[in-house]
C-alpha cells in the first residue's frame, strides 16, 4: 500500500531575491507556476488554506524542523517571516515543492514556500507586505511561535484563524488573556488544546455507557498531572469539563508549585489538583483522575502504545487496559493545528472562559 | 450548563465520538481480505485513537493455529499493507488484545468456543462488548455462519448491540440473494445487517452526494431537460492477475455493474433525501432501482480481453492467463445502456461500461449536457462547440471537471472546448482513510448509511439477473478486445446517434 508522498523541491522552481517588494515575490510566484506547468502539467497548486510563520530568524531553522514533520497537513501556500531585528530591506525566497513521484497519468500536488527576511521595524506593518502573496479565497493561519504580538496583530484582519501555543507563555493567567483576546478577532487553534483532545475522547468515553453516565454528576474530585510549562493545559481540560458539566467557578490558588481549589457543581463542591510531573519529557498532560462520591475513580496515564486507563468502583475492584494511540508528536500536533484551522471547534471558547472564571 | 438527563454532555466539540466497547469478529480471518484490507484497516483505526476505548478482535479460520502464530501473521499483515507506518508499541498493544480460534464454519464446537471467549472479554471488562461479526469468507459461507449465530444464541444481547457485516457478492443471482436475505433474516432483523460494498466507504463516491445536494447551481439542470446521456466507467488496466479462481465464476457483470455501479448510479440519480439519516438516503437508492428496467439483450454487450499491449508490455489474452479454461465464456468486459424511468430521468440514456486490461484506469461519472439550442459563433476555424460535459472522477485524479466552449485568442470568434477542474487532493489536507476503515468504524458505531439494504440488493439483482439468464441460452465465442486497447468495437451500438464513448 502506499504511504504518503514525500515533499521534494521542484528543481527549477526556486527564485529569490534581496532587497525587494512584495510585488516582486507575488510575480515570482506567479511566473514559477507557469512555468512549473509548461514544463510537466501533472501539476497542480493546492488550494487549501495559507500559513504566515512569524519567526525569530534565529531559531528557523527548528521551526522548519517542524513545518516537514506535518505530515500530510501542509499549508497550500506558507509564507515564513523572518525577523532579523537590525534588518531594514527585504530579501525573499520562493520555492515549489512537489508530492513526488506520480504514477504517469496522474496528477501531483505543488505547495508554494515563501521565505521573507525581515527587519523588526516591519511587524507593525507586516500585513502590507503579506497581503500581496496569500491566495485569495482560501483561509490565512497566522502563527507566531516567537512572540512578535505585533506582528500578529497586524496580520489579524487578514486572517481568518490565528494559530498559538498557550504553553509558550510566560504563566498561565496571560496564556489564558491573549487566547481571550485573540478569539474576539479570529477563530484561535491552540496546540495546548489540542493536546489535550485525546484525554478528552477518552474521559467522554468512559463516561458514556448509560450505566456510567449518571456519575458525571457525582464527581466530587479531578486530579490533572502535567508537564512543568503545561498547566495552561490543565487549565483548559478542567474548564473544559466546567463548561460542560455546568461547574460555577469556584477559585484555584497556587500552592507549592501546584494550583488547588474547588468548584461549585449542583450539589457539592468538586475538589481540582492541577500538578505538575516533572518527569514528563514533552509538552502537554501527564495523566488525570477522576473521582465520584460513589466511589468510583477512573484515571488515565500516559504510555506505550497509548493511555493507560484504570477504573476502580467503591468495592476497591480495579481494572486496567490500555486505549490505543499512536503519539502524535510535536509535529503531528502543528499538523493537527493546521487541519484544525478548517473546522470550528466550538468547546474551546467555553473551555477557555471557565478557564478564566476558575482562575479568578 | 447542567448535566443533560439522558445525553453525554461531554462529546460537543469531539470530532471522534464514543464508541462502544466491541469486540470484531473475523469469520475468514486468514484469508486475502483480512490479510490486505481488514487488520492494516484495524491497526490504521489504533494509530489515530479511533477504535473503541476498548476493543478485542477475535479471528476465526481453517488453519490450526495457535494465537501466537495469528499474531504474527496480522503483524506481518499490517506491516506491508497498513497505510500508516506501524509504530511498534500501538502494534504490540493492539495484537495483545487478538486471539483466534481454528475450525470450520460448520463446526459447533466452533461456535460454542467463539460464545465461549466473547463472554470471557465481557466478564474481564465487567461490561457488555459490542459485537460485530464480519464475514469475510467465500460467500457459499454466509448463511451458514449466519445460521450457527442464530443457533448458538449469539445473534442477540440483552445488554449490547449485535451486528453482521457481510461481505460481497451477496448472492449470484436474483433468486440466489433473496434466498440469502431470507436465511439471513430469519436469524437477524436488518437493523443487525450490514452488507459492505467498499465503493460506499470511498469519499469521492460519497462526495457525489455533497456535490448534488450542497451546490445550488447543479440540481435546477439535474434532469432530462438539461441532460443528454449519463456514462459511468470503471475501466481497469490491470488483468485478473491470480483471481482466475472467482472471476471466471463471476465476470464483469457480477463483479462490479451489479454492485459498484448501479451504487453510482442510485446516488446520481437518486432525489434529495428528506435527512441523511440512513434509511431516508437509502430509500431513495432504492426508488432510483426500482425505477430502472432490466435492459433488451440489444442494450447489452460483453467481450473478452485477447492479447495485447499493456503499459507498453506484451499481454496475454484472457483464455491465456493462468486458470482460465481454454472454453471460459466469462466477460470481462461489459457495457450496458439503462434508463431510470422515472420522471426526473425519463429518456435520458445511461451507459455503463466496465472492464479489465483496458488502456487506463479510470472510475468516472460523465453527465452530458445538451447542446445549445442556437449557436451564433461561426464553426469555421473552430475546434468545435461541444456540448458541456462534468465528470464526477472517483479514481484515480479524485475530483470535478466541467468542460466549457471558450474562445480561441484571436481577431475571430473561434471556438474550442476547455476544462475548468476541481482536484480533491489540492482543496483538502486529509489523505482520505482506506473505505474499510470508514465501514469497520461505521459498523461498530451502528451507522449502517453506507450499507446496502435488503431490498437494494434485491433491487440490483432484477436489473441483473435477466442478462445473465439471456446469456445462460447463448453459445459461440464472446466478441473481443486488445489487452491495452478502449474496448471492444461492439460497444459503440449501443449508443445513440450523437452520443460516444469518452476516451478513457
Amino acid at each position: 500500500m502506499a504511504r504518503a508522498a514525500q515533499e521534494v523541491p521542484d528543481a527549477g522552481a526556486v527564485w529569490s531575491a534581496q532587497d525587494c517588494a512584495p510585488g516582486d515575490v507575488e510575480e515570482a510566484l506567479r511566473r514559477l507556476l507557469y512555468e512549473q506547468h509548461a514544463r510537466d502539467d501533472a501539476h497542480a497548486p493546492a488550494r487549501v488554506l495559507n500559513l504566515v510563520v512569524v519567526l525569530d530568524g534565529e531559531w528557523r531553522g527548528e521551526i522548519m524542523n517542524r513545518l516537514e514533520q506535518v505530515g500530510r497537513y501542509h499549508a497550500s501556500r506558507t509564507i515564513i517571516c523572518a525577523v532579523d531585528s537590525g534588518r531594514t530591506t527585504i530579501d525573499a525566497t520562493v520555492m515549489m515543492t512537489v508530492a513526488s513521484p506520480s504514477r504517469p497519468g496522474e496528477l501531483s500536488l505543488t505547495r508554494e514556500r515563501v521565505i521573507l527576511e525581515v527587519g523588526a521595524k516591519h511587524l507593525a506593518k507586516l500585513d502590507t507586505i503579506v497581503d500581496p502573496l496569500v491566495v485569495t479565497d482560501i483561509p490565512t493561519v497566522v502563527w507566531s511561535p516567537h512572540g512578535h504580538p505585533e506582528a500578529v496583530d497586524a496580520l489579524l484582519h487578514l486572517a481568518q484563524v490565528v494559530l498559538i501555543d498557550s504553553v509558550n507563555e510566560p504563566d498561565v493567567a496571560s496564556a489564558l488573556r491573549r487566547a481571550s483576546e485573540l478569539s474576539e478577532g479570529a477563530y484561535v487553534v491552540d496546540l495546548a488544546w489540542l493536546r489535550t483532545t485525546p484525554w478528552r475522547e477518552r474521559v467522554a468515553a468512559t463516561f458514556d455507557p448509560p450505566r456510567w453516565r449518571d456519575e458525571l454528576r457525582r464527581i466530587d474530585h479531578v486530579t490533572v498531572r502535567h508537564r512543568d510549562d503545561s498547566e495552561v493545559a490543565g487549565i483548559l481540560l478542567v474548564g473544559w469539563l466546567a463548561s460542560r458539566l455546568g461547574w460555577s467557578e469556584g477559585g484555584l490558588l497556587a500552592a507549592n508549585g501546584s494550583l488547588r481549589g474547588k468548584a461549585k457543581a449542583h450539589r457539592h463542591d468538586v475538589s481540582i489538583a492541577l500538578e505538575p510531573d516533572h518527569q514528563q519529557a514533552v509538552p502537554g498532560l501527564a495523566g488525570i483522575e477522576i473521582g465520584t462520591s460513589s466511589g468510583l475513580t477512573i484515571s488515565l496515564d500516559r504510555g506505550p502504545g497509548g493511555l493507560l486507563a484504570s477504573r476502580r468502583d467503591g468495592k476497591g475492584h480495579e481494572q486496567r487496559w490500555t486505549v490505543l494511540g499512536a503519539s502524535r508528536g510535536e509535529g503531528g500536533i502543528l499538523g493537527e493545528g493546521i487541519r484544525q484551522a478548517l473546522l470550528r471547534d466550538p468547546a474551546y471558547r467555553r473551555a477557555l472562559e471557565c478557564g478564566e472564571a476558575l482562575l479568578r | 450548563m447542567a448535566v443533560a438527563e439522558h445525553e453525554n454532555p461531554l462529546v460537543e466539540g469531539l470530532e471522534r465520538l464514543p464508541v462502544h466497547p466491541t469486540t470484531l469478529v473475523i469469520f475468514g480471518g486468514t484469508g486475502d481480505l483480512a490479510h490486505r484490507k481488514l487488520l492494516p484497516a484495524i491497526y490504521n483505526l489504533a494509530h489515530e485513537g479511533a477504535l473503541p476505548e476498548r476493543f478485542h478482535l477475535l479471528a476465526i479460520a481453517r488453519s490450526d493455529i495457535p494465537d501466537d502464530d495469528y499474531q504474527k501473521m496480522a503483524r506481518e499483515s499490517i506491516e506491508q499493507y497498513s497505510r500508516q507506518t506501524p509504530k511498534a508499541e500501538v502494534l504490540d498493544k493492539l495484537l495483545e488484545q487478538v486471539s483466534y480460534i481454528p475450525g470450520t464454519f460448520d463446526d459447533d464446537a466452533v461456535f460454542e468456543r467463539v460464545k465461549e471467549a466473547l463472554g470471557a472479554v465481557d466478564d474481564e471488562a465487567g461490561i457488555a462488548f459490542n459485537r460485530v461479526f464480519y464475514l469475510s469468507t467465500a460467500p457459499s459461507f454466509f448463511a451458514q455462519i449466519v445460521g450457527r449465530i442464530g443457533e448458538h444464541g449469539l445473534n442477540h444481547h440483552p445488554e449490547a448491540e449485535v451486528r453482521v457485516v457481510i461481505e460481497k457478492p451477496f448472492g449470484t443471482r436474483l433468486a440466489e440473494a433473496q434466498e440469502l436475505n431470507h436465511r439471513v433474516l430469519s436469524v437477524l432483523d436488518e437493523s443487525q445487517v450490514y452488507r459492505i460494498d467498499h465503493y460506499l466507504g470511498k469519499e469521492t463516491v460519497q462526495n457525489v452526494l455533497a456535490f448534488r445536494f450542497a451546490n445550488g447551481m447543479f440540481e435546477p439542470i439535474w434532469n432530462r431537460n438539461f441532460i443528454d446521456y449519463v456514462q459511468i466507467t470503471a475501466a481497469e488496466d490491470l488483468g485478473i492477475g491470480r483471481r482466475a479462481g472467482y472471476y471466471d465464476s463471476a465476470g464483469a457483470l457480477r463483479d462490479l455493474v451489479q454492485n459498484h455501479m448501479l451504487q453510482l448510479l442510485s446516488l446520481l440519480c437518486m432525489e434529495p433525501p428528506v435527512t441523511f439519516d440512513a434509511d431516508e438516503v437509502r430509500d431513495e437508492k432504492a426508488k432510483v432501482l426500482h425505477a430502472v428496467a432490466p435492459p433488451p439483450p440489444e442494450a447489452v454487450v460483453r467481450a473478452q480481453y485477447t492479447a495485447g499491449m499493456a503499459e507498453g508490455k506484451e499481454a496475454v489474452g484472457y483464455l491465456e492467463e493462468e486458470g482460465v479454461p481454454d472454453d471460459s465464456r466469462t466477460e470481462t468486459y461489459v457495457a450496458l445502456r439503462l434508463e431510470v424511468d422515472n420522471w426526473r430521468w425519463a429518456g435520458v440514456p445511461i451507459y455503463l461500461r466496465t472492464g479489465k486490461r483496458l488502456g487506463r484506469k479510470a472510475t468516472e461519472i460523465a453527465v452530458t449536457l445538451k447542446p445549445v439550442p442556437h449557436l451564433a459563433f461561426e464553426a469555421k476555424g473552430s475546434v468545435g462547440v461541444q456540448p458541456n460535459q462534468l465528470i464526477l472522477t472517483v479514481q484515480p485524479n479524485e475530483g470535478v471537471s466541467l468542460s466549457l466552449g471558450a474562445k480561441i485568442p484571436g481577431s475571430s470568434m473561434r471556438i474550442r472546448p476547455v476544462n475548468m477542474e476541481f482536484l480533491y487532493g489540492t482543496s483538502f489536507l486529509s489523505q482520505s482513510p482506506e473505505a474499510y476503515e470508514r465501514l469497520i468504524m461505521d459498523a461498530m458505531r451502528g451507522d449502517p448509511t453506507l450499507f446496502t439494504r435488503d431490498d437494494e440488493v434485491e433491487a440490483q439483482w432484477r436489473i441483473i439477473d435477466p442478462i445473465l439468464a439471456t446469456w445462460d441460452g447463448e453459445e459461440g465465442p464472446l466478441p473481443t478486445y486488445p489487452a491495452g486497447s478502449h474496448g471492444p468495437e461492439e460497444a459503440d451500438r449501443l449508443l445513440a446517434p450523437g452520443h460516444r464513448w469518452r476516451a478513457l
